[in-house]
């Protein structure tokens, strides 16, 4: 009878934690929606950032964008656009992808086509190392190694810019575009590479024509896997980008991204005010958008296993 | 001619994701290789166990080690018990075909997704706003106690970001664990209860073991969810109680590197604590890389 009690109660224990991961998934959404609420229920909130504030043309169009637009939360009238934030998030984002997914595609191609094992033993351990590396660590690099050598390099006006936070943020993206791309690869059945090669296609051949059509899900899972690290990444674009919030698609300038925003004025803001609100919105918005791409991700995922085993 | 053009392109490509994938490996090599060269020079006893001085121009980083290792361990009580059951629930007592398996597998799935600035807001607006205001009202007569930035919330915070790394390696320990091990043990007369204690957790031990240290890896190199949640830039004492706030290895990185008066003095301390940070992350991954192998050679066997 006490062995039943027991066994019960720990069976108890051992569904309450598992749901646990859910709640605390919804408890997330929640507890960051509720700080961010009073923008559509207060109206002081809504008079000074209200969703026409955020996303609209702010009060004086002055035909430059760059002064339509402004995100300036601090100062005698509070400008809360966040267009210059999603710009300077896409762009340093594009700049990302641009450099991690050609490299990052390419070496899972290369370490799961064409490498001999013994040099796939060594690459899988490397590209451990760099997904170790935490990103404090990549955005210190980017701030002080890679900013010097890219402004005496390539002549750059700012020394922290686009590109600089772009390439230190693509360091971040390549493991993960890498391991989900090496894993859709070797899940390519052997026997779809026997036969191309037996009908002499050339290795080569065989990758671009049988190998990566089969594995493509995957492949597109693992670039919009990259996207949503990218998106959200905080630490690198803090310390790379130079934190200037102007609304230009020019590579060369400072940018400010919405990630790095939250984490640069949270820790000043006055509890309660517009501003903290809209900062919470932000994380709303981060936190809806890796969902959906992450979802969007494990949906593709599945479509390769169904696509490669039928079921 | 045409067999020519196709071996010429065919080892053109090839070529080309051969460059890749060593491009991959230099700039790994290079940016290790800096940290290194720059870092290794200012490592001493005394920096490891001294506190920063003459603001944070001299002195050594004690403090923050000490805050790293406290806030890691208050993260590991949090998330191992929590992870492994959850991973014992998908593997062991879901039954089959269970609507809840994929619902709680999506959840942990999306929840390593989170942006780690997103898991700062939680903590600030949960555990600190909601879990300690209400604490502190409820059973300190509305005094401030828990209802501020701590290192409690900071490593709840974490275990929160870590609890799929340790859900997914406990899982593939379960996983591998014969069918024939469970039937035994059921056939003895063994509750679901006495099998997984007896039977599984033993077997599982290594794989729990190498979920645990690559979560703490993870969490003692991520700065963005403690920023608003108990790291501090620099105190006098070390924390000792669950409340206090703390230094931090990560943290005291971007502060030194972003905050600093005098970067040229500082720059020898930063690439110091940067290799430390380096060295501590890499040893952890590096230990739970050996484990994991050797688990999978004695399955081999």
């Amino acid at each position: 009878m006490k062995a039943r009690w027991s066994e019960r109660l720990i069976e108890g224990a051992i569904r309450l934690s598992a749901g646990l991961a859910i709640v605390s998934l919804v408890l997330i959404f929640v507890f960051i929606g509720k700080e961010a609420l009073p923008l559509f229920t207060s109206p002081e909130a809504r008079a000074e950032a209200g969703m026409g504030r955020l996303f609209g043309t702010g009060s004086a169009s002055t035909g430059d964008i760059a002064t339509t637009y402004v995100w300036q939360p601090v100062s005698e009238e509070p400008k809360y656009s966040f267009w210059p934030l999603i710009a300077g998030t896409l762009k340093a984002t594009a700049v990302a992808l641009l450099f991690a997914l050609p490299l990052a595609l390419g070496a899972a191609l290369f370490t799961s086509e064409f490498a001999p094992p013994a040099l796939r033993e060594v690459v899988k351990p490397v590209i451990e190392l760099l997904a170790g590396i935490p990103s404090v660590v990549l955005g210190f690099f980017a701030l002080i190694v890679m900013a010097t050598f890219f402004q005496n390099v390539f002549g750059l006006d700012y020394r922290l810019n686009t590109w600089n936070a772009g390439f230190a943020l693509g360091l971040a993206v390549i493991p993960i575009v890498y391991t989900v791309a090496e894993d859709a690869l070797s899940a390519v059945p052997q026997s779809f590479r026997s036969g191309s090669i037996a009908l002499g296609a050339t290795p080569w051949q065989t990758a671009r024509r049988v190998v990566l059509p089969a594995a493509f899900p995957g492949l597109f899972a693992a670039s919009v896997l990259g996207f949503g690290r990218a998106i959200g990444e905080t630490m690198i674009v803090l310390m790379a980008s130079g934190n200037a919030a102007i609304l230009s698609w020019n590579p060369g300038l400072p940018f400010r991204s919405l990630s790095a925003t939250v984490a640069a004025e949270l820790g000043e803001v006055v509890h309660g005010s517009p501003h903290y609100h809209v900062l919470f919105f932000i994380g709303v918005l981060l936190f809806v958008f890796t969902f959906l791409i992450n979802l969007a991700g494990q949906v593709w995922v599945n479509r390769l296993q169904k696509r490669l085993v039928g079921k | 001619m045409k067999r020519g053009w196709i071996n010429f392109t065919s080892h053109a490509f090839t070529v080309l994701t051969g460059i890749a994938c060593f491009g991959v490996i230099l700039l790994v090599a290079l940016i290790l290789g800096n940290i290194l060269w720059h870092g290794v020079g200012h490592i001493s006893w005394a920096f490891l166990t001294t506190a920063p001085s003459a603001g944070m121009t001299e002195g050594g980083i004690f403090p923050a080690i000490f805050g790293t290792a406290f806030l890691v361990i208050l993260m590991t009580i949090a998330v191992v018990p929590l992870g492994v059951s959850t991973a014992i629930y998908l593997q062991e007592y879901a039954p089959a075909h269970s609507r809840w398996v994929p619902l709680v597998r999506m959840a942990i799935q999306n929840l390593a997704g989170v942006p780690a600035i997103v898991f700062g807001l939680f903590g600030l607006g949960f555990f600190i706003q909601f879990v300690g205001r209400g604490l502190d009202n409820f059973f300190f007569n509305k005094e401030l106690y828990f209802g501020q930035p701590a290192i409690l919330w900071a490593a709840l915070t974490l275990a929160l970001l870590t609890l799929p790394t340790v859900v997914v390696a406990t899982e593939e320990a379960l996983r591998v664990v014969p069918r024939a091990h469970r039937e035994v043990a059921y056939s003895l007369g063994a509750t679901r209860w006495q099998m997984v204690r007896h039977v599984l957790l033993p077997q599982a031990t290594g794989g729990i073991l190498t979920g645990t240290i690559l979560a703490v890896s993870r969490g003692a190199g991520e700065v963005a969810p403690i920023l608003f949640t108990g790291a501090a830039y620099y105190l006098p004492y070390l924390p000792k109680k669950l409340n206090q706030q703390f230094m931090e290895l990560g943290y005291h990185v971007y502060v030194m590197a972003t905050q600093s008066p005098d970067v040229d003095a500082t720059m020898p301390i930063l690439y110091a604590t940067v290799l430390v940070l380096l060295v501590l992350t890499f040893g952890l991954n590096f230990t739970a890389i050996l484990i994991r192998s050797r688990i999978r050679r004695r399955l081999k066997r």
